[in-house]
C-alpha cells in the first residue's frame, strides 16, 4: 500500500542522540555540597548517641552522592535524554504492548486524595479507595469474563505465582494430589518459573506447524496428575488458539484447571473473553493492555481473577461492598493469604480504571480491533522484506523471521532490530518466542498512526538493502546512540554491579 | 467516542482494504463464532476526560485520611516523609516513565545508569556488595529472600522473629504454600525477639528485623550466632532510613538485606507501588533474583551500563530460573536514587536522626499519660508501641476527630491471633518522621489523653 499523498500526516520517531558520556553522580559530587531542605520543627535537637544505644549506631558515615540540585535536575535530565520512551515514539516490543500512556491516568494517580493515603488507615476513612478497588474488579472481571479477582498482585509473574497457589489450595481443598504443569514450548519464560515456585513440575508441550498448541500431542500428556495447563490466547507467536474450546475440554475431562496469562488480552478486548474460552484463572498485566506506563521495568500490576468456584481462595483481605452500602476489607474463607506487603500497586489500579472509563465498553473493543488491524496491516506490508514465520492472518503482534538474512547475508535478527533503532524506533522483541528462528516479533499496538506504520516499514525496507549491500553498517549497528554495541560478556566477566566495585 | 485511536474513518477503510477485508469485524474471522461477543461487553460506553475526573473526584473525596485532613502519625512500613518538588519531577519525566524495561542497551542507559547508581546506593546502605534492580516490595522481597537462602542450603525451614511486620510473615506464608517451607515464628518477649527457644537446627533462614515492626531495636548477634551455629542464612530486614545511621546488614553479618524502600521518595500511596530493596553477599549472587545491572564498555571504549548475569533469570533459565521475577519497581528504584542524591549523605542522616528525635519528644510526653503505658523499655529508632486503656481501634477513632491519622493497631496488622503481642487489640503503633513538629507532637498527645479516656 502507498501512502496517501495527502498533507500533513507526517510520521517522526525520534532516534536518540549525542555520544558523550554522562558522569556517575558519585563522580559529580563535592564533599560538603547539598541539595536538601527540612521543615522547621522546633523539637529539640538531641544527639544520635542519646536517643540510640551506641552498640546500634554505625561508627562510620554511609557516603552518598553530594550534589547541588541544580547538578541534580540536570545529571537526571541528561540521563533521561539517554533513554527511548513511548513518549519519543514508535516502542513495536513484541509481548509488552508499549501503547501510548494517556497523560489523564497519571494525572489521577498523582491526586493526593488517592496518593496521600496511608495504606494501613482504617476502612471507614478510607472509602474511596475501597470502592474505587471493588469498582477495577468489576470491570476486569467483565473484561475476562471471570467471577472475582484480586488485585494484589504487583505484575504478571507474581499474578502468575498467585495464580498457580490458587490452582493448588483448589485440588488440595478437594483432597486430589497433583504434579505437574502444561506448557507450551511457546511460553513466556515466568511460566515455567512459577510453576515451578507454585510447587509443581513443568511438561512441556510442542507447538505444531501452525505455530497452536498441538491438541493430540496436549491429550497424550493429560492425566490425573495434572494440576492445570497454562496459556496465553492469542499465544505467544501472536495466533489466535482455535481450539481452545477443544483445548479447554479436554483439560477439565481429568479435573485440571485452565490458567491465562493476559499478557497478550489486548487483541481480544471486547471481542472473546477467557471466561468463555474455558479459562479458570486469569491474569491481566494492567501495564500493557491497561495502559499503564511500564516505568523502565515496573511498576505493573498482575491482578488475577478467577471463576466462580475458585473465589474463595483468593488473596485477602479484599475490598468488599456490604449489604449497607459501605465498603470493607473482608477475607475470602479459605483464602491463600496475602501476595502482596499492603493491597497491591495502587496507585497503577487507579491509572487502570480511569483507562477502562474514558474507553467504556465501546472504547476497549476498538482498541483490541486497532491493535490487532495495525499488526496485520505491518505483518502484510512486510511481507516481503521479512516474512511472518506462520503465515496466517495474526491478532495483536506478528512474528517475523530473518532467517534468511542470517543465511543470504548473515546478518541476524538482533542487527535488524540494533540498525531499527538508530532510525528512530524501538527495536522489536528478538528471539522471542524460542521456537522461531531468529525471530522478530512487532506489536505496534493502537496507537500508533498508520503514517508512523509506514514509516516503520520503509526503514525496514531500508535496512533489508543495507543487510545486502554493506552489511557490516548494519551488524555494527547502532553507532549514532548514546552508546554502541555493549560488552555484554564483559560485563558478566568482570562483574561491576556498584560504583564501589569498579573503584577496586 | 473518547479514545486514543489515530486512524481515521478513511484509513481504516483504506488498510482494511490493504488486507483484503471489509469490516473490522473481519479481522477475528478465524475466532470461532461461538465464542465471539456478539454485543460486546457489559460496561457503560466511554467517557471523555473531564467526565471521568468528575468520578474519579468522588473516589477522592470519600477518603477522609489523606494528608491534607489528618496528621499522619502511622507508620509500619510506610511512612509520610517529604518528597520534595525537584524529586517528584525528575521521577515523573515521561523518558523513565514510558520506557520498558531496559533490554537494548543502546536506548537505555539513562535507566541503566540511573539503576547502577541506585545499586551502588543500596549496596552502601545495606553495608553488602550487591544490590539487584529492584523488587515488587518489602513483603516480597522478603520472599526472594527466603527462596534464596532455601536454595543456598538445601533446606526448607525458615526461623522468623515474630518481629517482622505481620503482612511480611504472611506474605512469606502464602507462598509458602508452593514452595513447602516451614515457617517457625520466634516469639516476643518485652518488646523484642526471644531466640532461646526456638529450634533452629536445619534452619535454611534466621530472619530478624531492624527495628522490629513494633519500632524496637533488638540485637542482631543474636540472631546471627543463631545462623552461625546451624549453616543457616542470615537475613537482616530493615528500614532503610534508619540505615542511614544505623548499623548496617553487613555490619550485624547479614547474608542478606531486605527493605521497603518507600520511605525514598514514594508518596504512602494507599500501600503501592512501593519498592523492594534487597542486597546480598557475593557468595549468592548466582541466586539472586531479578534484574542486576552491570558495568562495562561499547565497541568505542566508552563507560555503557548493562543488565547482567542474565543467565540466572526466567526467560533464559525457564523453569530453573532462580525466581520468576521479570517486571519490577523501576521507576520508583530511580525515584530513590535521586531522592537520595538530594539528600546525599548528610541529608539522610539528618531525616534519620530527627525522626528519631521526633519519636523521642513524642514517646516522653505520651508515655507520661493516664491510660498508656509503654508495651517494653527498649530502645527504639522511629515509632514505638503502647498500650492504651482504650481499644485501639476506638482511640484511633477518637483521634480523626482532632485531626490526626493517630497510628496504627497493632490489632490491624497483625489480627488477634498472631500471637506476637499479648494485647493487640489494645495496642496502638505510633511512628514520627522528619515532617511532624513540636506543635503537632503537642497537640497530638493533648488528643491522645482525651482519647483515652
Ligand atoms: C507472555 C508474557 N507472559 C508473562 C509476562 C510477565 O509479566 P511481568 O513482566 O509483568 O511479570 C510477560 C512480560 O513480558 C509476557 O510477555
Amino acid at each position: 500500500m502507498t501512502m496517501r499523498a495527502q498533507p500533513g500526516g507526517r510520521a517522526s520517531s525520534a532516534p536518540l542522540l549525542g555520544n558523550g558520556t554522562e558522569p556517575t553522580i558519585f563522580e559529580m559530587s563535592v564533599a560538603g555540597r547539598s541539595a536538601y531542605q527540612l521543615r522547621t520543627t522546633h523539637i529539640p535537637a538531641k544527639t544520635l548517641e542519646e536517643l540510640v544505644p551506641s552498640a546500634h549506631l554505625n561508627p562510620d558515615v554511609v557516603p552518598l552522592a553530594e550534589v547541588s540540585e541544580r547538578d541534580l535536575v540536570a545529571h537526571f535530565t541528561r540521563l533521561s535524554h539517554r533513554q527511548f520512551a513511548v513518549d519519543l515514539g514508535a516502542y513495536p516490543l513484541g509481548s509488552c504492548t508499549m501503547k501510548y500512556n494517556p497523560k489523564f491516568c497519571d494525572s489521577v494517580a498523582a491526586d493526593p486524595g488517592l496518593n496521600s493515603v496511608h495504606p494501613g488507615a482504617p476502612a471507614a476513612l478510607t472509602q474511596g479507595w475501597l470502592r474505587l478497588m471493588v469498582d477495577l474488579e468489576e470491570k476486569l472481571c467483565e473484561v475476562t469474563g471471570m467471577a472475582a479477582a484480586t488485585l494484589q498482585p504487583s505484575a504478571g509473574a507474581a499474578g502468575e505465582l498467585t495464580g498457580l497457589l490458587l490452582m493448588r489450595a483448589y485440588h488440595e481443598a478437594r483432597g486430589d494430589v497433583r504434579k505437574r504443569v502444561i506448557i507450551p514450548d511457546s511460553a513466556h519464560g515466568t511460566n515455567p518459573a512459577s510453576v515451578t515456585l507454585g510447587g509443581y513440575e513443568v511438561t512441556t508441550i510442542p507447538s505444531d506447524e501452525r505455530g497452536l498448541v498441538d491438541l493430540d500431542a496436549l491429550k497424550k500428556v493429560l492425566g490425573p496428575d495434572v494440576a492445570g495447563i497454562m496459556l496465553t490466547n492469542p499465544n505467544t507467536v501472536g495466533l489466535f488458539e482455535e481450539e481452545i474450546t477443544e483445548i479447554a475440554a479436554a483439560v477439565h475431562e481429568v479435573g485440571g484447571l485452565l490458567y491465562y496469562d493476559g499478557a497478550n488480552l489486548n487483541a481480544i478486548l471486547g471481542v472473546v473473553r477467557p471466561g468463555d474460552m474455558g479459562f479458570d484463572i486469569v491474569h491481566m498485566n494492567l501495564h500493557k493492555t491497561f495502559a499503564t506506563p511500564h516505568g523502565g521495568g515496573g511498576p505493573g500490576a498482575g491482578p488475577v481473577a478467577v471463576a466462580a468456584r475458585l473465589a474463595e481462595y483468593l488473596p485477602g483481605p479484599k475490598a468488599t461492598k456490604l449489604a449497607d452500602g459501605t465498603y470493607d476489607w473482608v477475607q475470602p474463607e479459605n483464602s491463600i493469604g496475602r501476595v502482596h506487603g499492603w493491597h497491591g500497586n495502587a496507585m497503577v489500579l487507579a491509572r487502570a480504571l480511569a483507562y477502562i472509563d474514558v474507553h467504556g465498553g465501546d472504547g476497549l473493543t476498538r482498541v483490541a480491533q486497532h491493535a490487532v488491524l495495525n499488526a496485520n496491516w505491518l505483518r502484510h506490508r512486510l511481507r516481503h522484506v521479512l516474512p511472518a514465520a506462520y503465515d496466517r492472518p495474526c491478532m495483536h503482534e506478528c512474528v517475523l523471521t530473518a532467517s534468511a538474512f542470517k543465511q543470504q547475508h548473515s546478518v541476524k535478527a538482533l542487527d535488524l532490530a540494533k540498525r531499527l533503532m538508530e532510525k528512530g524506533f524501538h527495536a522489536p522483541t528478538v528471539y522471542f518466542p524460542l521456537i522461531v528462528d531468529e525471530a522478530l516479533m512487532f506489536e505496534p499496538t493502537e496507537t500508533e498512526s498508520l503514517q508512523t506504520l509506514e514509516a516503520m516499514a520503509q526503514a525496514l525496507e531500508e535496512i533489508a538493502v543495507e543487510a545486502a549491500e554493506t552489511p557490516d553498517l548494519v551488524r555494527n549497528a547502532p553507532t549514532a546512540t548514546p552508546v554502541s554495541r555493549v560488552d555484554e560478556a564483559r560485563a558478566a566477566r568482570q562483574l561491576i554491579p556498584t560504583e564501589d566495585a569498579a573503584q577496586r | 467516542m473518547a479514545d486514543y485511536l489515530p486512524h481515521t474513518s478513511e484509513e481504516v477503510v483504506d488498510m482494511l482494504d490493504f488486507l483484503g477485508l471489509s469490516t473490522l469485524d473481519d479481522l477475528f474471522a478465524h475466532v470461532p463464532a461461538a465464542l465471539r461477543l456478539s454485543q460486546g461487553l457489559d460496561m457503560a460506553p466511554g467517557l471523555s476526560e473531564p467526565d471521568v475526573a468528575d468520578i474519579f473526584a468522588e473516589y477522592t473525596s470519600a477518603n477522609e485520611a489523606t494528608l491534607a485532613n489528618l496528621v499522619c502519625f502511622a507508620g509500619a512500613g510506610a511512612y509520610d516523609h517529604e518528597v520534595p518538588a525537584v524529586v517528584k519531577m525528575l521521577g515523573s519525566r515521561s523518558e523513565f516513565v514510558t520506557a520498558y524495561t531496559p533490554y537494548q542497551p543502546e536506548v537505555a542507559q539513562g535507566i541503566l545508569q540511573a539503576i547502577f547508581e541506585y545499586q551502588t546506593m543500596i549496596s552502601r546502605l545495606s553495608g553488602l556488595p550487591i544490590a539487584n534492580a529492584s523488587l515488587y516490595d518489602g513483603a516480597t522481597a522478603l520472599v526472594e529472600a527466603v527462596n534464596m537462602a532455601a536454595g543456598s542450603t538445601g533446606r526448607s525451614k525458615l526461623v522468623i522473629s515474630a518481629g517482622v511486620h505481620p503482612h511480611w510473615r504472611e506474605t512469606v506464608r502464602t507462598f509458602a504454600q508452593g514452595t513447602g517451607h516451614e515457617l517457625v515464628i520466634a516469639p516476643l518477649v518485652n518488646g523484642i525477639t526471644d531466640w532461646s527457644a526456638v529450634d533452629a537446627s536445619d534452619a535454611a533462614a534466621i530472619v530478624a528485623t531492624y527495628p522490629n515492626y513494633l519500632g524496637f531495636l533488638e540485637d542482631l548477634s543474636v540472631p546471627k550466632s543463631l545462623a552461625t551455629q546451624n549453616d543457616a542464612l542470615f537475613i537482616a530486614c530493615g528500614d532503610p532510613v534508619a540505615a542511614g545511621v544505623l548499623k548496617t546488614a553487613g555490619q550485624w553479618g547479614a547474608d542478606i538485606y531486605v527493605g521497603e524502600g518507600q520511605p525514598f521518595g514514594t508518596a504512602l500511596s494507599f500501600g503501592g507501588p512501593y519498592l523492594g530493596l534487597f542486597a546480598c553477599t557475593e557468595a549468592q549472587i548466582r541466586r539472586l533474583p531479578g534484574r542486576l545491572v552491570g558495568e562495562t564498555v561499547d565497541t568505542e571504549g566508552r563507560r555503557a551500563f548493562v543488565t547482567t548475569l542474565r543467565a540466572r533469570e526466567q526467560d533464559i533459565r525457564r523453569e530453573k530460573a532462580t525466581s520468576n521475577v521479570c517486571t519490577n519497581q523501576t521507576l520508583m528504584a530511580v525515584t530513590a536514587a535521586i531522592q537520595l542524591s538530594y539528600l546525599g549523605t548528610h541529608g539522610l542522616r539528618e531525616v534519620a536522626t530527627r525522626c528519631a528525635q521526633g519519636a523521642r519528644y513524642a514517646y516522653d510526653q505520651i508515655v507520661a499519660l493516664d491510660g498508656v503505658s509503654a508495651v517494653s523499655d527498649q530502645p527504639f529508632f522511629r515509632e514505638f508501641a503502647v498500650i492504651t486503656s482504650q481499644p485501639a481501634d476506638l482511640v484511633l477513632e477518637r483521634l480523626v476527630a482532632d485531626g490526626f491519622l493517630g497510628g496504627l493497631s497493632a490489632n490491624s496488622l497483625a489480627g488477634t491471633k498472631d500471637g506476637s503481642l499479648a494485647d493487640p487489640t489494645h495496642t496502638l503503633l505510633i511512628s514520627v518522621t522528619e515532617k511532624r513538629t513540636k506543635a503537632e507532637i503537642d497537640s497530638y498527645a493533648a488528643a491522645l489523653a482525651k482519647a483515652v479516656k
